[in-house]
């Protein structure tokens, strides 16, 4: 069992290899998730012009990405785009998914903390003066944020698990690397070193949420 | 031939679309199975790890907060494998498709376990005193009186919950599941055409968007009103 | 343990951590007598009730309500409670379900009636707190002296041998209170055996038969109303009714 799962061995063998892979995990995070954030807020920002002529295409835009399990939609990009004539490469593939994907779970979350400030504050601000765009700038979008926060950490948390996506289109992320290693060494113990990685990584971040959680749930009463 | 009819010709091949339709329908049906076993033993498990906590028996509740950290915390995806690639060195050889049920109702179970929790501890204390000061037994308060509070308060987090896991299932493909998306890839492969991934593409958004649209409505419908 | 008290609770302590609540308190109850409780408020009064039904659990000391010893391991904690009733300062309605199902609950589930007898019997029940077209209302539909009135439905419609109320109507707004005094006033004249903790001195003064001024964990006096109001012995007694009557 232990030879199989934590042969030392093959940990220091595998150990460059690995660390590759999470350093490539880390990076491809650092842009994913700023990528989404930013979706999210620009699909946010539209649907608080109150027009159903942009709102339902944005709620339909919204939910489609909702419907559409991210995967597909990578392995569209990244093996039908071809036929078209257009290679983009795993990386930039997984880039536009995760903008279209997580932008409409960002997006819902930001739509939901803007809806969650009251329209008092906009007519205050407003009555001092500030525009619009500064009304949502400097009052609605704190508040909204701070409203939402335990549900925008959720999603992050999804976000970076969902780059381990990215090995099915060859980025070397940290499962891909794993499962180079387990297939040079015949052995499962890097995938359970990646395994292992991926909870001590985001483990504090489970742990924040779910007391964030409790309190929210309560908090709705 | 336009520019247009080109496209069409490549990425809507009625040809290639009418061939592999029943690749396709066969893909459709084991996603659906594999996502009601899915929802059914995830949540119910959930559910079950939620009841098992509310009794406080400390070391329990340790190992329990553990499990659901886990299973939190670890991408489906890296489960998935591990459990397919991994588990076999240790005997049990599961199949792809019991790979992907598992590990995907174990992450539902987790998930659904904080919600349901979550649910119940947000229970003001004097319902359950009003409900203890005139007979009823801790198990008949939870059951009656607090759980139906408790799953109106988690409807909307859990069925957004339960599409997001659900959805996964297309990382079977990953493991030789012969559903939706893994049809699809094969018969691209197949075909040398990208129309049978259009049609799993499309396939997914009949299956899903349903979903996604009555999450939106029982959202507004069970927000909270007093 | 022989007594012709319904109650008759002695020596109660009660620490919380390392605060102690209760220091020994006697407290002996008649049947049909109207107990009032007042003092001043950490002064234990809401822990001595609740302890009475053991929705706190007392430290030491023992409690017999109508013969039965509520500190015995061996007795059935649910079948007892059944048996007295209490009524809560935020009323603890359950929010899910109507009038009506508030008061069945417990007859269903606890006394094992059918539902057409425990909706009769919770119907009778809402009749007498002058609520019986409210049946089908949910609590959120309900004002709060309502609210409150069904509340205690909830608990005679289980036929108590004694009625705990716990601040009834601290959290109503002032023209909603006298609607759940009248309910309390008709509870008395049937003969109910009831234990008051209430800052509502004018229905202290004439409806209750007794009065205890409880401070600091302990019962400091006790007699009939007029005696506590007019001539109280203690000083701390008198601080307190000369600090309410101020008010």
């Amino acid at each position: 069992m232990i030879e199989a799962f934590f042969n030392i061995e093959i940990m220091k063998a595998a150990w460059p290899i690995v660390l590759t892979g999470l350093w490539n995990t880390i990076l491809l995070s650092l842009i994913v998730v700023p990528l989404g954030l930013l979706g999210g807020l620009i699909l946010a920002l539209l649907a608080s012009i109150k027009n159903p002529l942009v709102r339902w295409p944005l709620m339909a835009w919204v939910d489609f990405f909702r419907a559409f399990p991210p995967l597909v939609l990578l392995v569209l990009l990244f093996a039908g785009l071809p036929f078209a004539g257009l290679e983009l490469g795993g990386f930039a593939c997984v880039a536009i998914a995760f903008f279209l994907n997580t932008g409409s779970y960002y997006g819902e979350i930001f739509r939901a903390g803007i809806d969650s400030v009251p329209v008092g504050q906009v007519e205050a601000a407003r009555s001092t003066g500030l525009t619009r765009m500064q009304a949502m700038r400097y009052v609605v979008l704190p508040q909204a944020v701070r409203n939402v926060m335990p549900d925008l950490l959720s999603n992050t948390l999804e976000v970076v698990k969902l780059t381990s996506l990215g090995s099915v289109v060859a980025v070397p992320e940290l499962l891909y690397e794993a499962r180079q290693a387990q297939s040079i060494t015949y052995n499962p113990t890097p995938i359970v070193m990646a395994a292992v990685i991926y909870f001590l990584l985001l483990w504090p971040l489970v742990r924040l949420l779910s007391r964030l959680e409790n309190r929210a749930l309560a908090g709705r009463r | 031939m336009s520019g247009w009819d080109k496209f069409v010709e490549t990425f809507f091949n009625a040809k290639v679309m009418w061939k592999y339709l029943p690749d396709i329908l066969s893909g459709m049906v084991v996603t659906i199975e594999l996502a009601l076993l899915i929802v059914v033993t995830g949540l119910g498990a959930g559910l079950a790890l939620a009841l098992l906590r509310s009794l406080a028996i400390r070391p329990l509740n340790w190992l329990i907060i553990f499990v659901v950290d886990l299973f939190r915390s670890l991408p489906p995806l890296v489960i998935i494998v591990l459990m397919y690639f991994g588990l076999p060195y240790a005997g049990p050889a599961p199949s792809g498709f019991v790979s992907t049920w598992l590990s995907l109702a174990f992450v539902l179970m987790a998930f659904s376990e904080e919600i349901f929790w979550a649910g119940i501890t947000s229970i003001p204390k004097g319902q359950w005193e009003a409900s203890r000061s005139t007979g009823l037994s801790f198990g008949q308060t939870l059951f009656n009186v607090v759980l139906p509070q408790a799953f109106r308060l988690t409807i909307p987090p859990l069925t957004n919950r339960t599409i997001a896991i659900t959805k996964g299932t297309a990382l079977g493909t990953v493991v030789a599941v012969t559903e939706i998306l893994g049809q699809a890839s094969s018969a691209m492969s197949n075909s040398y055409n990208p129309s049978p991934l259009m049609m799993g593409a499309a396939a997914y958004i009949v299956l899903f968007l349903p979903v996604v649209v009555a999450a939106r409505w029982i959202e507004t419908k069970f927000a909270w009103k007093r | 343990m022989a007594t012709n008290h319904i109650v008759d609770a002695r020596a109660i302590h009660k620490h919380f951590g390392t605060l102690h609540v209760l220091k020994g308190v006697d407290l002996k109850v008649d049947e049909r007598e109207l107990v009032f409780i007042i003092g001043p408020s950490g002064s234990g009064k809401s822990t001595l009730l609740r302890c009475l039904n053991r929705l706190e659990e007392p430290s030491s000391g023992s409690i017999v309500v109508d013969g039965i010893d509520m500190l015995d391991a061996k007795t059935d904690i649910n079948h007892a409670r059944r048996r007295i009733g209490m009524v809560f300062q935020s009323f603890n309605l359950y929010p899910h379900m109507t009038a009506l199902g508030n008061v069945t609950l417990a007859l269903r589930k606890v006394a094992g009636k059918g539902r057409a007898e425990a909706e009769a019997l919770g119907r009778v029940a809402l009749e007498r707190v002058g609520l019986a077209d409210r049946a089908e209302h949910t609590p959120g539909q309900l004002s709060g002296g309502q609210q409150q009135r069904v509340a205690i439905a909830r608990s005679i419609a289980l036929e108590p041998r004694v009625m705990l109320f716990d601040e009834p109507t601290s959290a109503l707004d002032p023209e909603l209170v006298g609607s759940v005094l009248e309910v309390m006033r008709g509870l008395r004249e049937s003969g109910m055996t009831m234990i008051v903790v209430s800052h509502e001195m004018g229905f202290a003064r004439n409806a209750a038969d007794r009065v205890v001024f409880m401070d600091d964990g302990l019962i400091v006096e006790q007699g009939p109303p007029a005696a506590i109001f007019e001539n109280p012995t203690h000083e701390r007694t008198r601080a307190f009714i000369g600090q309410i009557q101020r008010h």
